[in-house]
């Protein structure tokens, strides 16, 4: 799992490697200064032994006298402080390195989460929510950040250190440092019986407090229909219960952790106890030949260490199991691979608009049972206005995702200008085939920029142009900044109405050979639905164009026009046959026109 | 955590405890545990106590080994003042290990407890604020409260406060032994603390500021990934996505550049204070050494307790510069504890000062009294409670004398010279008056912010009127309890949001007792039934994410048979059928004319085949009704419905 992530560290491998190297550099530099503080203790207490005697190449360098000699603190002091400034070098450089690497690592791996959502094909975004998707980008990877810097700081410190301590523990403790042979598997193996047992107790819990964090989302969200059916006390006692629970579990798992510093602490005060008590005795009935006081001492002091050390390690280890949570749902971004790819050798150019279904079927997942989409024959030629209509799930919009090869057909082929669409260069199609989306959206950012995702070099002229087609010259120059006005995110501060027309025009600024409507005219007024069909016959005549519409009104004068049920095609026709031969038309169409109206 | 969401989180001034709000938490802890948080922190000072004390016995063990070793005596020479000693270690330990165990037990159910206190109080609040609250905060933001804000609270309750205590109980302890000790040494070691104290404000200032940039960057980041994650499918159909790409990186970049410089200033100051630590440690030990020679008189609490019993006061002696060295090391060890915790303390009274926000909102005020009860008729035509639905409902009015009077529900609603603003002097009605007779079907048209689902927020009570009365079969809506208003109007709109359970769950929301017949009667009324016995699993197909796997339409069926199994007397509709396509709006409408006979409906609708035949329909134009009248009468006097329905202008 780690290694994935790896892939992303890339030009913050140097600061990376920095911050390892200047860490050891610290941790050798803290090992010492208390060892040149303890020499400094011993002159102080007794000044009449040479304090460097232990130092074998320093040896001699200080006259040992009766008294204490200012110069010769003076000179532990400069050497303390010249290690202290060391330190705070090597501390402060780790410090800066380790948040330009970790801050690095994630800007690289937030880089290539994005990167890999744009891959995403429609199959694809289907499956995870955009929420899902926003919480991956921001709370999760920051997750991976801490833990990562975490690792770099302390990863090679909490080792070092244990390793520095084990090896001091040996050397100076003799007989004694037994002791940690039972100990130290005690502790690891506690510690690790705690973090087994912690772990799911957590994965679970969060995964709870997810699903309530959740429910709380959905509360707020429907707050109009809990107050409108008065059901805030039902709510309370919902969340009452499921609060209730959370909280059982969650103070179930943290108590498991909670037994670390016990645990720690009986191993280091059994410790403590040993060598006091056998320490004592082998070093007195030994006479100081099997252990001695400095052995004791040392033992005392590296105990200490090791013990904090193992405990830091294990610190890490559910920091990391908790943030691993994060981790997964990152790596299953990552490895979402997009159900649609380029072919080998991609058909770079699109002859013309005309479109063919064979044998088309359809499901959006293998494992639905039922398709979508069962057996489309369909053939539209280049230039042709066709007008779909059909309920609430008919697959009227699924049918036409499959043209710009949103989706990839599960039987049958689809051709585009007489190609197999899954032969095309993703980009061309798409390119060719310009569809204006039922849940039309425009970004935050001017008019004029919006309808530049058309055609980025689209000049002021085109745009105009494309506006009149779509209707929507007008009212964009009636707005005191015209093409310049800013559309705020979600495009609230226009009508319904007018986002559509501003998204056919972005589509028609893409100058497409087929252009697909799916749905896009519902908040346009019938007199200027009515233009905007006249302007696409007179316009681009040799667009092939696909208008999904719940209005009769809006594709009664198409070529053809396609009668959808159940994901089928259950009648096909112009106006006049599909009025003679087609009961769901017929009743459709008296529905819409009944009771006058469309008749002046 | 969720980081966009902590916009404005750190405060302005940088990192300076709030000491109001700390002292609220802490309050209200106590409250919620007044015996087990004092037990608690007992435990927390005892330990930190206890684990201080050994080092005087295993000195002392460590000084007869080595005196006894010089001696060349066996163990058993000195067995009976060692042995003693360990026991009196050995029952020490066990005492920490005991309040130990009991401090971070007790510790882990207190944070939980206090945790889920907090969130049921805040929940339980949020419940009784006014849509108002809703309306006018982001719902990102208001979840916030429930994960960033608690998640860092749980932090300061469960590690900050406690290591704040033991830190402080250490550096109390230490400080009083220095104080006992040596006057000179100890201002020797408050002047280097004072050096912490200013170089680690100085580094938590650039620190504060580039935390408050990086707060800016990542709400700015999630802001362009919210919308570029919705908009995934539009980047997709234009082949957009090297352009969004792009626009990422350098969003991105920003980002990287204030967190590398937020998180290396907070990642000095562990090492900086460290190593003042040790600086001080040579400076005290330099300090020492010369008053050990220069023979000053040593003036601490201990000497001048001393000089009372007339022992004179000596010079510094090595033993006390020797301990005293030792007490530096635990003094900066701690004090650097303690600099750790400010950033977290700091976050997390910023998140506790946004939940007391949210918990010190004001709710809803409701004075009405009157309630609405089931009813049954009695042989003598007077009208009682029932116990059970009956569809027959009566206003129960209190009077003063204790009695109370029943009155039967008509669904009469009157609205007259209404006037409503959301914010102050920025009417959004003015001077609306709408009658709407028991049994009518209302409807309002008109565009987007002419103010017709404001009219019926109003009517509900969601918002309150400025000026005019609102008057339900005669009674004034403010003297209707609240909740007991709503349930007599049942309302679908537009934005349909079901409820993670199954499709019976959430039918069952209209009416808590009713049967599983109830529902599905309801279901088939309002027309889904059809698609709901198609689902994999029928009634019993979970709905998660507010129905994702539904189609727009089909959660607007499910909302309607919502509605309809609570069987209220009066019904709003606000474009409760967008998204239905025409044929099975029919059939919804066939449905609904059957439930709603004999009761007053109030329809919005921008598809005027919805409307069409209502009782009266209200043209409404920048919140003024400019015609009134039923469909034929409308079109006949060929004014603005006249041009809606023509198709000459928009609606939406």
């Amino acid at each position: 799992m780690f290694k994935k992530f790896l892939g992303s560290v890339r030009e913050f491998k140097t600061p990376t490697i920095l911050t390892l190297i200047f860490i050891v550099a610290e941790v050798v530099i803290e090992v010492f200064i208390p060892f040149v503080t303890a020499l400094l203790i011993s002159y102080i207490q007794t000044p009449s032994a040479d304090p460097l005697a232990d130092i074998s190449f320093l040896a001699g360098k200080i006259q040992p006298t009766d008294t204490l000699q200012m110069p010769v603190i003076l000179g532990f002091g400069i050497t303390l402080i010249i290690m202290a400034m060391l330190s705070l070098t090597c501390g402060g450089v780790a410090a800066y390195t380790c948040a330009k690497a970790s801050s690095g690592f994630s800007r690289n791996l937030r880089q290539d989460v994005f990167d890999r959502i744009q891959t995403f094909s429609f199959e694809n975004i289907d499956k995870f929510s955009s929420t899902s998707l926003v919480t991956r980008l921001t709370t999760d990877i920051h997750n991976v950040q801490m833990s990562y810097m975490m690792i770099i700081r302390t990863a090679i410190r909490a080792p070092l250190m244990l390793i520095f301590a084990i090896v001091m523990a040996a050397v100076m403790g003799g007989w004694l440092a037994m002791s940690f042979v039972v100990l130290v598997p005690l502790l690891a193996g506690g510690l690790l019986l705690i973090s087994r047992r912690a772990m799911p107790a957590f994965r679970a819990v969060f995964r709870k407090y997810d699903r309530l964090n959740e429910s709380i989302e959905e509360n707020v969200r429907g707050m109009r229909v809990v107050k409108g059916f008065s059901r805030e006390e039902y709510e309370k006692k919902k969340f009452g219960a499921a609060a209730d629970d959370i909280r059982a579990d969650f103070t179930r798992a943290e108590r498991i952790v909670a037994l670390n510093s016990p645990l720690m602490q009986v191993c280091v005060y059994a410790n403590m106890i040993f060598v006091m008590l056998v320490g004592s005795m082998l070093t007195l009935d030994s006479f100081g030949e099997l252990v001695n006081v400095g052995h004791m001492s040392a033992m005392l002091t590296y105990g200490m260490q090791i013990l904090m050390q193992l405990m830091m390690l294990s610190m890490i280890y559910v920091m990391l199991t908790m943030s691993s949570e994060s981790m997964k749902r990152i790596i299953e971004v990552l490895d979402e691979n997009s159900a649609l790819t380029n072919p080998e050798h991609p058909v770079m150019s699109v002859a013309d608009g005309s479109i063919d279904f064979d044998d088309v079927s359809f499901k959006y997942s293998a494992k639905a049972e039922r398709f979508a989409l069962s057996d489309v024959n369909l053939h539209i030629r280049s230039g042709m206005t066709v007008g779909i209509l059909g309920g609430t799930g008919s697959s009227k919009t699924t049918l036409v995702q499959l043209i710009p090869r949103l989706y990839d057909v599960t039987e049958g082929t689809v051709r585009v200008g007489g190609v197999d669409v899954r032969e095309y260069d993703l980009d061309t199609l798409r390119g060719a085939v310009a569809m204006v989306l039922q849940k039309n959206l425009l970004f935050s950012g001017t008019i004029k920029e919006n309808l530049r995702w058309g055609n980025e070099n689209a000049s002021d002229e085109e745009i105009v142009e494309a506006c009149r087609l779509a209707q929507a010259h007008d009212f964009v120059s009636s707005f005191p900044e015209g093409y310049d006005t800013h559309i705020e995110q979600g495009g609230t501060n226009v009508s319904g109405g007018q986002k559509q027309r501003l998204c056919i025009a972005r589509a028609l600024l893409k100058k497409p050979k087929i252009l697909i409507l799916d749905d896009s005219t519902s908040a346009v007024d019938t007199q200027t639905d009515a233009f905007i069909r006249a302007g696409f016959r007179s316009y681009i005549p040799d667009t092939t164009k696909i208008i999904i519409a719940q209005r009769v009104s809006s594709v009664q004068d198409a070529d053809l026009i396609l009668v959808m049920e159940n994901g089928k095609i259950a009648a096909m026709g112009d106006h006049q046959t599909l009025l003679a031969g087609c009961d769901i038309y017929q009743e459709i169409y008296t529905q819409q026109t009944r009771g006058g109206g469309d008749d002046e | 955590m969720n980081k966009g969401n902590m916009k404005g989180k750190m405060p302005a001034g940088g990192r300076k405890i709030d000491f109001k709000l700390l002292g609220r938490v802490i309050k209200l802890l106590f409250q919620s545990y007044p015996r087990l948080l004092p037990l608690a922190m007992f435990c927390m000072v005892f330990s930190a106590a206890v684990s201080a004390s050994p080092a005087l016995f295993t000195q002392e063990i460590l000084a007869i080994v080595d005196k006894t070793f010089k001696a060349k005596l066996p163990f058993s020479a000195v067995a009976d003042q060692i042995i003693p000693l360990v026991l009196t270690l050995l029952f020490l330990y066990i005492l920490s290990i005991i309040s130990i165990t009991v401090q971070t037990q007790l510790m882990a159910y207190i944070t939980q407890g206090f945790l889920s206190k907090m969130r049921r109080k805040m929940f339980d609040g949020m419940q009784n604020l006014p849509i108002r609250y809703f309306d006018t905060h982001q719902h990102g933001d208001i979840m916030s409260h429930y994960t960033n804000d608690i998640d860092t609270l749980r932090q300061l309750v469960s590690q900050s406060l406690p290591s704040l205590l033991q830190s402080c109980t250490i550096v109390l302890t230490v400080l009083f032994i220095m104080l006992w000790s040596s006057f000179w040494l100890t201002a020797v070691v408050l002047v280097g603390v004072v050096v912490m104290i200013v170089v680690s404000g100085k580094i938590g200032g650039g620190s504060a500021k580039n935390f408050i940039r990086l707060q800016r960057n990542v709400g700015k980041l999630e802001g362009f990934v919210q919308e570029m994650m919705s908009g995934q499918k539009v980047i997709k159909v234009f082949s957009h996505e090297d352009k969004s790409r792009e626009e990422f990186a350098a969003i991105n970049e920003e980002l990287f550049q204030s967190s590398y410089r937020a998180n290396a200033f907070a990642n000095m100051l562990g090492p900086i204070i460290m190593n003042i630590g040790n600086v001080l440690y040579v400076i005290v030990a330099t300090v020492g050494g010369m008053f050990i020679l220069s023979n000053v008189p040593n003036y601490s609490i201990r000497a001048l307790v001393e000089l009372q019993s007339g022992i004179p006061i000596g010079a510094l002696n090595i033993a006390i510069a020797i301990s005293f060295l030792n007490m530096t090391k635990q003094f900066t060890g701690n004090i650097n504890q303690f600099s750790q915790q400010i950033n977290s303390i700091v976050m997390a009274l910023a998140g506790a000062g946004r939940i007391f926000g949210l918990m010190d909102q004001e709710p809803e005020t409701d004075s009405g009294y009157v309630t609405l009860v089931d009813a049954k008729m009695l042989p003598d035509g007077t009208l009682t409670e029932a116990d059970g639905h009956t569809g027959l409902w009566a206003w129960k009015h209190p009077h003063e004398d204790g009695t109370v009077t029943y009155q039967k529900l008509e669904g009469d609603v009157r609205l007259t010279e209404v006037d409503f603003g959301y914010e102050e002097n920025k009417l959004v009605l003015h001077n609306v008056s709408v009658y709407a007779e028991p049994g009518q079907k209302v409807a309002f048209v008109g565009a987007t912010g002419a103010g017709k689902t404001t009219i019926t927020n109003l009517i509900n009570r969601f918002y309150d009127i400025d000026d005019g009365k609102i008057r339900y079969d005669g009674i004034n809506i403010n003297k209707i309890k609240k909740s007991d208003l709503r349930r007599s109007l049942g309302i679908v709109l537009q934005d349909t949001n079901l409820f993670t359970g199954t499709v019976m769950d959430n039918i069952r929301y209209g009416r808590l007792e009713a049967s599983d017949e109830d529902c599905v009667r309801a279901a088939k009324l309002s027309g889904a039934d059809d698609f709901i016995t198609r689902l994999p699993q029928g009634y019993n197909t979970m709905l998660t994410n507010n129905g994702a796997n539904l189609s727009q339409g089909q959660r607007q069926l499910i909302a309607i048979a919502r509605a309809a199994v609570a069987d209220p007397p009066v019904m709003i509709l606000d474009e409760a059928t967008s998204s239905i396509d025409t044929r099975t709006e029919a059939i919804v409408q066939r449905g609904m004319d059957a439930l709603m006979k004999g009761r007053t409906v109030f329809v919005i609708a921008h598809r005027l085949s919805t409307v069409r035949n209502s009782d009266v329909i209200m043209v409404l134009d920048h919140g003024v009704i400019i015609e009134r009248g039923s469909h034929d009468k409308l079109i006949e006097e060929k004014g603005k419905y006249y041009q809606l329905y023509t198709g000459a202008f928009e609606l939406e």
